[in-house]
């Protein structure tokens, strides 16, 4: 008994070490979802791939950091973005500003798909004309059908 | 005739638009502050920690700035070539020690040779947020108003120098 008890006091101290780490690791969550979230929308220069937020890399962490600072200042994340810009240009944006350097980039792919639907249009179009498709009948031909069909010795379709 | 004309047109267009991207290095993100006054900052420095350096100094003077750490293995490769530059005498070079310890900063300098006219130390990296700075080594062209008038990012090739910063230094130095 007396060992089963030494042997359970032994156990103790990982315990406590279990309650430690169950603690919030930021002394202000609030704080941390808004850097969390600002810095997603950021590009870490270093991996170009990953963001901030993402990105263990050593100048990802002082960025953070460096967010983190302004925000506990009252800083607004526009306020925030422009400082990031000013320095490292809209290349840490994950969404550029549309802008006349940038409208490639966001008219891009819709350009793209009014062209792509114009040529099927066309396609179509002329596939029609190609194969034939029965149009308007002109009032010679409609005579022609009508007398045809009244003079009787068409032959019975079975 | 068309119907081989518009797919080669097609194609030639995504030719041309692969081929540029090729040429394109991902990693030369264009900086904002060219041709902006060049971020004030007071930093002590490397060799006299008691005394202190900012860009105001050297108003007047087309000079270069150079951002390197010991732990910063391109910053090797480049540093000869800094050294060579430095015996010219043709621009002053300031060193801005990014997130290093002055002590292996000083050796490093000691062992390899020391080419900066005067080193400032950046220990969290507070001023080179403000520069831009993304990877070491970077190298500002300063101009005698202050202004950045060119970035060059990664280590600087002799063809860099010779090819590109010089002559801009030549010419901001009239």
């Amino acid at each position: 008994m007396r060992r089963i008890l030494s042997l359970l006091a032994l156990l103790l101290p990982l315990a406590a070490g279990a309650a430690d780490t169950a603690q919030p690791a930021v002394d202000d969550p609030v704080l941390e979802k808004r850097v969390m979230a600002l810095t997603a929308e950021l590009r870490c220069l270093v991996c170009q791939n990953q963001s901030l937020a993402d990105s263990h890399a050593d100048l990802a962490v002082d960025l953070k950091n460096q967010v983190r600072a302004m925000m506990k200042e009252g800083r607004t994340d526009a306020e925030i973005k422009a400082f990031m810009t000013d320095r490292y240009g809209d290349f840490v944006l994950y969404r550029p500003p549309v802008k006349a350097t940038t409208w490639l980039l966001w008219a891009g792919p819709f350009v793209l798909f009014a062209v792509a639907l114009a040529a099927l249009y066309g396609y179509i179009r002329r596939r029609r004309t190609a194969t034939g498709e029965p149009g308007e009948l002109t009032p010679e031909q409609h005579a022609r059908a009508r007398a045809l069909l009244e003079s009787g010795d068409a032959a019975e379709p079975r | 005739m068309n119907r081989y004309l518009i797919p080669l047109a097609i194609f030639a267009v995504l030719v041309v638009f692969l081929t540029i991207g090729l040429g394109l290095k991902p990693r030369d993100v264009p900086s904002p502050l060219i041709d902006k006054p060049a971020p004030a900052f007071t930093l002590k420095q490397l060799h006299e920690p008691t005394k202190q350096m900012s860009p105001a100094d050297l108003k007047g003077k087309v000079w270069l700035l150079n951002v390197w750490g010991s732990w910063c293995v391109s910053c090797r490769q480049e540093h000869p070539l800094l050294v060579e530059l430095a015996k010219t005498n043709i621009v002053p070079l300031v060193g801005l020690n990014w997130k290093d310890d002055p002590a292996a900063a000083l050796k490093w300098l000691g062992d390899l040779g020391d080419p900066y006219t005067v080193s400032v130390v950046d220990p969290d990296g507070r001023v080179a947020i403000d520069y831009g700075v993304y990877g070491a080594p970077e190298t500002y062209v300063i101009d005698r108003d202050g202004v950045i008038r060119y970035k060059h990012i990664g280590p600087i090739s002799p063809d860099d120098l010779t090819g590109k910063i010089l002559p801009i230094v030549k010419k901001l130095q009239g």
